[in-house]
């Protein structure tokens, strides 16, 4: 009886031989900077002065609550995020309706459609910016000749706009993966229904409205979720298109300059952690979906 | 482009074809309905067409004229022709000749390399128990990659600055390579664990008769069968390491060591309108063209590893 239980323990112990480099890596990498800088968000630290920071309670939260700019920058966030994650759904869904027919160059057309997602955000937001160039840029031309405007639009250096110009620049890099996450969802459904549904004649809007969406619900929610996290925390994108005006900061790039750029590690590290915070609540809700929906794990 | 248009034309054009010869035979009525339903057809497949092209163009035109632009020389930089009438090479040369950017492309190229190959073999070892095994605390180990997934990087900046500064490497490829972990390993941790599920449990069950320990199976059965999949998620891990910037901008200083997308974003001139448009766009092209071509490649596998990373189907 004994004999038995040790011969079950040891490969229980093996599993965590196994798993014991990933939880190192995670637990240096990500747990204790984490705990660090929810610790930083209490104290009075600078760049220089990391050591010898004094525990100051939540006189950082305040400030934050009072400063006009961090306020500013959750507004741009919440307009980036909740204009272009339902553009994306919406686009997305279309395309993956488009590649899930089967037709002539499909591989093609997949392999096309990845082109945005894979192109380096940097790369991208420098692309864009020369298209959008007031002067020079092809976008401003083309809508000149086709005379929809009659003088050139200001696309990034202007406020308001720019915050257009990088929905437009985020709902063009990230349409891919959606569409993609919208295919594999649509992949695993059940097909002959569909193709029942289009021999009796019934038109495409009831089939998609009445069939495909019903079904679809889980893998949207899903990956609206998984978009709108990744969407809150945007960094890269602002960072390039905005060159530094800080009236079209987003949450991260606000709580980054003020803690490289104004080396005030304390403050940086309060909007870091509420940042966090949002996100948290949100990965609540992703994750208890996620767990909902696949039965494997 | 053009081969593809011209098998599109075809395919609508034997349409075209089918309703034109059909009229001469049979009954009339049953003729008109199956004219009127062809017509449709055709119809159909030119709008489907027309709006894949659509989508095509949408994906493409932006890096279509990177590549155009960067082919101009500096004179007609600023001129609105589809296609130079000129190609000038000029860009691409001076890009290529400076050492700055080769040694950012080198940087890029180590970190990217080095990333994925620590991120697989973490993630091997650790996908193995996940994907094979059933024990208590499993499942909590699979949610604590998936939060890891969706952190928001900025919040751990500094704790993993001063981290970089007690392990003295800052300003250094250990400090990038220790940093992306957190981006690559847990959703390489995810999709692993997804992939390996996938082998049938009576070839681990063999192996078990014949006597292999855990770590045999894993080495002499697992990773032969799962090769391809080591392909896919080490490219997904590649790819996210390559384009990587916050953690890039912060933790180095000097341009030597600096990767790719940070040189490319601190790349400017005296002020915004005298940014060199033409040498930016040639080594944006410089940059992409080695990911276009992995995509081009590995199309399918890049969209089975993405897809079983996030949304399980």
């Amino acid at each position: 009886m004994k004999q038995k239980s040790a011969t079950k323990r040891i490969p229980e112990l093996y599993n965590w031989v196994f798993l014991t480099p990933f939880l190192l890596v995670m637990i240096l990498c990500a747990g204790w900077p984490l705990l660090r800088t929810v610790f930083f968000s209490l104290t009075d630290a600078t760049l220089d002065s990391l050591k010898s920071s004094h525990f100051i309670g939540i006189s950082n939260f305040v400030d934050l609550a009072r400063d006009h700019d961090w306020w500013h920058a959750v507004r741009n966030t919440m307009t980036i995020t909740f204009v272009s994650v339902p553009m994306e759904t919406v686009l997305g869904m279309m395309v993956a309706l488009i590649l899930h027919r089967s037709f002539i160059g499909r591989g093609w057309m997949r392999a096309i459609v990845l082109i945005p997602w894979v192109i380096p955000t940097i790369v991208s937001a420098r692309m864009w910016a020369w298209m959008l160039n007031d002067i020079y840029g092809i976008i401003n031309e083309l809508l000149l000749m086709a005379s929809i405007i009659d003088a050139p639009i200001p696309w990034i250096a202007s406020n308001t706009l720019s915050i257009v110009s990088i929905i437009l620049v985020d709902v063009w890099k990230t349409t891919p993966y959606m569409a993609l996450l919208m295919l594999a969802g649509l992949q695993s459904l059940p097909q002959d229904c569909f193709e029942a549904a289009e021999v009796d004649g019934i038109p495409f809007r009831k089939i998609f409205m009445n069939l495909i969406l019903p079904m679809m619900k889980p893998t949207i929610i899903v990956a609206v979720i998984f978009r709108t996290l990744d969407a809150i925390r945007i960094f890269d994108l602002v960072y390039v298109l905005s060159c530094g005006n800080s009236a079209n900061a987003t949450m991260s790039v606000y709580a980054r300059k003020h803690l490289v750029d104004y080396a005030d590690v304390g403050l940086g590290s309060a909007a870091a952690t509420a940042l966090l915070f949002v996100i948290a609540i949100l990965t609540v809700l992703y994750v208890s979906f996620n767990r909902k929906k696949t039965a494997v794990i | 482009m053009v081969v593809y248009m011209s098998a599109v034309m075809k395919h609508i054009y034997r349409g075209y074809n089918n309703l034109r010869t059909r009229t001469n035979r049979g009954d009339i009525g049953l003729i008109k309905r199956e004219n009127a339903w062809k017509y449709k057809r055709l119809v159909k497949n030119t709008i489907f067409y027309v709006l894949c092209i659509l989508v095509a163009a949408y994906c493409l035109f932006p890096f279509y004229w990177a590549l155009v632009s960067s082919l101009r020389d500096s004179a007609h930089l600023f001129s609105t022709e589809l296609w130079p009438s000129k190609i000038s090479l000029e860009n691409y040369s001076y890009v290529l000749g400076d050492a700055l950017f080769g040694n950012s492309f080198l940087n890029s190229a180590v970190v990217a390399t080095a990333t994925s190959f620590l991120t697989l073999a973490v993630c091997l070892l650790a996908a193995y128990p996940l994907a094979r095994h059933s024990f208590p605390g499993r499942k909590r180990v699979l949610m604590l990659a998936l939060s890891i997934t969706t952190l928001p990087h900025v919040a751990v900046l500094s704790g993993l600055f001063e981290l970089i500064r007690i392990l003295d490497i800052y300003n250094e490829k250990t400090a990038l390579i220790l940093s992306y972990m957190i981006i690559t390993v847990p959703f390489t941790l995810w999709v692993m664990t997804n992939f390996m599920k996938s082998i049938p449990k009576d070839i681990e069950e063999a192996a078990i008769m014949d006597g292999s320990n855990q770590y045999r199976i894993l080495t002499k059965i697992f990773l032969p069968i799962l090769w391809p999949s080591i392909v896919t998620t080490g490219l997904l891990a590649f790819i996210a390491a390559w384009n990587e910037f916050l953690f890039a901008l912060t933790f180095t200083l000097t341009a030597q060591a600096r990767t790719v997308p940070v040189s490319l974003a601190l790349f400017s001139g005296a002020s915004q309108h005298e940014l060199p448009w033409g040498l930016i766009m040639a080594a944006s092209v410089v940059v992409t063209l080695p990911l276009v071509l992995l995509v081009v490649i590995f199309q399918r596998r890049i969209i089975s590893g993405l897809t079983t990373g996030s949304v399980k189907g």
